[in-house]
């Protein structure tokens, strides 16, 4: 049964929370605020008991599948577990109920947890320093470029206006370099996924402020041709912008500053164990080399050695500025901060290993039973595609409404652009042999289906608590909010 | 701790199955240069144990909201949070989900955003909403950006009473992309409207202000909106405060085109200024330039309604360089805060909530103001829960002595606006009790 909208269940006078009496003196509030500035109608809220309430958002988390629900591997999102110690610290509070504008005296705790994470997500990164003020990846990508944008300008260098982009990059991408008011050049990938090195340097030239990378790639290959592409684009004068969406296969092995890398983002909400929250609230590092500390947003975070004491150091000339109020998702890298410390360097190192160990392992049972677009050693994730299942009319969007029915949550599809009907699958560290065991087991049978009885794959799914949506219609005819 | 589940023997099974001997030759791409060949030095490997211990002694660190009689505000707001919200926020169906793109296992995130922006449109007076933005700051700019976009002009008009990290950000966002914010200066405490008017003209993309402003004044927006509209230009207000649209005329009801704010308030904790929740709303013939994500109503394949991701074409996964805007990941989470909070609150506990929060501010400051060198900053205009007094010392040393008593008078406005010499920015909601206000009083009145 579907769950009536909140909206639905009003009954007027109804009330859930109430006030404690007024214990000041009520003045007239005409004299207070203007008859013409106050608020004629009220908004309609919902008037509900706090039962139903409870009852009412109970149901719609059981209408939700989580990765506590179960498998989740969703490719380029790193769906890992979210530790549950993280959300106790978090809400410690003296941490949730810190004021932003407190005196620095009465934070010092807050401000040393963001200094020590900011330097043990630099050193992870091979970077100089770095920013916790994004609130998210696409925001920590927007002040990257934003810092290799003020970098040029402060060289005087105004006409590097390009910014080239692989085809099989994230969305989010040339949308952010656009955002930035950069020209995009696409070049297209090689057929094995790599950056095709000679389409690369006849793209650069003295307009080139830099390029944007994946690496893992999002097809789930390490560039192996990383230094030449970082000496191509510096040659021409341009900076390197890592995304760090797929560094969860790399911690410990190899470090993006090593590779050539100048400005890089972390997701912590993927690699560093925080929820994604349906959707947020992520969190986001942007680190920097020496030479880009100066654009950093501000305020940044500083330590006082002589007074042994953490700051907020608004005296940037060069900064950028800020990204958004305050200092960044700070909950959020709460989290972070009790991950980094459960794990340690060596944890860290383990958990990218077994990521990979993870999805090869996966790839290795699935490689006979689904085309696979890159067949090579992968990184924490790989792509396969029905392509062989071609003749049953059975297509990628099928065979993810269909492990619905078997209670998984798809892989991430029609991504990269690149490959025709893409299952991008990224099982992460967390899971056991045993969950990647059932889980082929599903995919090898939904193969079986197609071939058998295709209209089970076309016709699902058929468990979940809705069937397939309409999706031109709401499109057509958006329906955004409930009247009544 | 260790969140890896593997046994040596799991591992040794699965490599046979790729056919290796090791991890370390999964990584053969990568060159033997670039291979770090140190261990990282991140410390770490603690257990749960000692993971508590860690983080509580830094939290110990911190002085909380809960150890002090606060009056800060200034865009981030101690209010009451019901308890059932922070229980239900811990239901990992929620928490632990993603983005969701697979609407028939994703409906009850799908539903709350429905609902959620059901109540940002109640709220403002406006038609469409969107799912979410980081917060109030970046809505706010991103409001700018798009202002620009719909009425293809380069230049908007900005108060100097829009809260100073809004304005900043609006202004690292516009700069990047060749827009040119004009500052309007405040007279009295609100927007001068005759310098609006003057600078207005045919290439103005946006009026920008704040409501009620950032020093707790109520601007006046029929105002605004006439000079904007005369110019073919958009009336964009940002709320900080949206607790004060309780008692409030709605922005849409006094001719805004695009309102976004700050929705912390409701449900979700002060926590060090984020996560908070940017809201983003507009009129409705606004909605495909809109930025984010966007849930709508539709029917399933048994003609029953369900909710889902709509819009999109707006978005940066299908758009790319072409999308409104680069958001993906937003607030989600805290969405669903504000959704808990607004439906417990309701409609007559916020009408409450407003009328406590305004008459107590109310209290606070004809108490602060008859202290004897104690001023208002702007005598007579109307505010609602945020107010300015000059004081006859300098405020930070004020706040110091004052803390060494567990109460924090407010913010000092020395650092954003050096022109309003010993001002001091003070906020009071319906959680400050007489007997706090009493104490600040006195207090206050008893430094030499």
């Amino acid at each position: 049964m579907p769950e009536k909208l909140i909206f639905e269940k009003s009954v007027p006078g109804r009330r859930a929370v109430v006030f404690p009496e007024l214990d000041v003196p009520a003045l007239d509030l005409d004299s207070l605020i203007p008859k013409e500035l106050q608020r004629k109608e009220p908004a309609k809220l919902p008037e509900v008991s706090e039962n139903e309430v409870v009852r009412h958002f109970t149901r719609l988390s059981q209408m939700n599948f989580g990765v506590d629900t179960g498998f989740y591997p969703l490719g380029s999102c790193t769906m890992k577990y979210n530790p549950k110690i993280n959300e106790e610290t978090s809400r410690l509070p003296g941490f949730a109920r810190l004021h932003p504008y407190q005196p620095e005296d009465t934070v010092q705790g807050a401000l040393q947890l963001m200094y020590e994470t900011t330097v043990d997500l630099s050193e992870i990164a091979g970077m100089d320093f770095g920013t916790l003020q994004p609130a998210a990846g696409a925001h920590g990508e927007l002040t990257g470029m934003m810092i290799i944008r003020a970098y040029h300008q402060s060289r005087g260098d105004v006409k590097r206006t390009k910014v080239i982009v692989p085809d099989s990059a994230h969305g989010t991408n040339p949308a952010t370099a656009a955002l930035c008011g950069f020209k995009i050049v696409e070049i297209k990938s090689m057929p094995n996924g790599e950056v095709d090195v000679e389409a690369l340097r006849k793209a650069v030239d003295d307009e080139t402020a830099g390029l944007m990378l994946t690496n893992p790639n999002t097809v789930g290959v390490f560039d192996p041709n990383i230094q030449e592409i970082a000496r191509i684009v510096h040659d021409a004068g341009g900076l390197l912008y890592y995304d760090g969406a797929n560094m969860n296969a790399i911690m410990g092995y190899a470090r993006p500053g090593d590779m050539g890398f100048d400005v890089i983002h972390f997701n912590l909400h993927k690699t560093f164990s925080t929820p994604h929250g349906g959707g947020g609230p992520g969190a986001c590092y942007v680190g920097v080399k020496d030479f880009l500390v100066p654009f950093l947003p501000k305020p940044v975070v500083q330590f006082d050695e002589d007074q042994n004491r953490y700051y907020l150091d608004y005296d940037r000339p060069q900064s950028i500025g800020r990204v958004k109020a305050f200092y960044g998702n700070f909950g959020v890298v709460v989290k972070t901060y009790t991950y980094l410390r459960a794990m340690g360097g060596e944890g860290l190192k383990r958990a990218s290993g077994n990521a990979v160990l993870n999805a090869n392992y996966l790839l290795s049972l699935l490689k006979d039973h689904y085309h696979v677009a890159f067949d090579r050693t992968c990184m924490h994730e790989f792509i396969i595609t029905p392509k062989n299942l071609k003749d049953t009319g059975v297509r990628t969007l099928d065979i993810a409404k269909r492990l619905l029915d078997y209670g998984y949550h798809p892989p991430t599809i029609y991504f990269p652009l690149i490959v025709d009907e893409a299952m991008m699958i990224e099982p992460t560290e967390t899971e056991t042999k045993e969950t990647l065991d059932s889980f082929a087991e599903a995919m090898i049978n939904i193969a079986k289906e197609a071939r058998e009885n295709p209209e089970l794959v076309t016709g699902a799914p058929r468990k979940t608590i809705v069937g397939r949506l309409d999706e031109v219609r709401a499109a057509r005819q958006p329906n955004l909010r409930y009247t009544e | 701790m260790n969140y890896v589940p593997h046994t040596e023997q799991d591992q040794q099974a699965m490599l046979k199955s790729v056919g290796k001997n090791s991890i370390e030759e999964l990584y053969h791409d990568i060159p033997a240069d670039l291979k770090l060949k140190r261990d990282l030095q991140v410390s770490g490997g603690l257990s749960e144990i000692e993971l508590r211990r860690l983080l509580k002694g830094l939290a110990d660190k911190n002085q909380h909201l809960d150890e002090c009689g606060s009056f800060l505000g200034a865009g981030a707001y101690d209010h009451y949070i019901p308890a059932f919200i922070d229980q239900l926020l811990l239901r990992s169906e929620f928490y632990t989900a993603y983005t969701p793109y697979q609407p028939e296992i994703s409906q009850g995130t799908l539903q709350n955003i429905y609902e959620y922006q059901t109540m940002i449109c109640e709220l403002t007076g406006m038609d469409v909403s969107n799912a979410s933005m980081y917060d109030g700051a970046s809505a706010l700019a991103e409001a700018a950006v798009m202002a620009c976009e719909q009425t293809r002009r380069k230049e908007f008009v900005i108060s100097d009473a829009v809260h100073p990290e809004y304005r900043e950000t609006v202004q690292t966002y516009t700069e990047s992309q060749n827009l040119t914010g004009k500052p309007v200066a405040f007279k009295d405490g609100v927007t001068d409207l005759e310098q609006v008017k003057a600078l207005v003209n045919d290439k103005t993309a946006a009026v920008i202000v704040q409501y009620p402003n950032f020093f707790g004044n109520i601007e006046d927006l029929k105002g605004l909106a006439e000079i904007a509209h005369a110019q073919k230009a958009l009336l964009v207000v940002a709320v900080a405060d949206p607790v004060s649209l309780g008692i409030l005329e709605s922005p849409g009801a006094l001719g805004a085109d695009i309102v976004v704010g700050e929705g912390q308030s409701f449900g979700n904790p002060v926590s060090f200024g984020g996560p908070h929740i940017g809201f983003f709303a507009a009129r409705e013939k606004y909605v495909r330039r809109m930025p984010g994500r966007i849930v709508g109503a539709t029917v399933d394949s048994n003609g029953q309604r369900a909710f889902v991701l709509t819009l999109q074409a707006r978005e940066q996964h299908i758009r790319r360089e072409k999308a409104t805007s680069n958001i993906c990941s937003n607030q989600a989470l805290n969405a669903l805060a504000v959704n808990m909070a607004l439906s417990a609150i309701g409609k007559q506990g916020l009408q409450e909530m407003a009328r406590q929060c305004l008459q107590k501010a109310h209290y606070a400051f004809n108490r602060l103001t008859a202290l004897p060198g104690v001023e208002a900053a702007f005598p007579g205009k109307p505010f609602f829960k945020e107010f300015v007094i000059k004081l006859p010392q300098d405020p930070e040393r004020v706040n110091e002595a004052l803390f060494k008593e567990k109460i924090i008078p407010g913010l000092p406005l020395k650092r954003f606006y050096p022109e309003l010499g010993n001002a001091l920015l003070v906020c009071v909601t319906e959680l400050r009790t007489k007997a706090e206000i009493d104490l600040l009083a006195e207090r206050l009145g008893g430094l030499k």
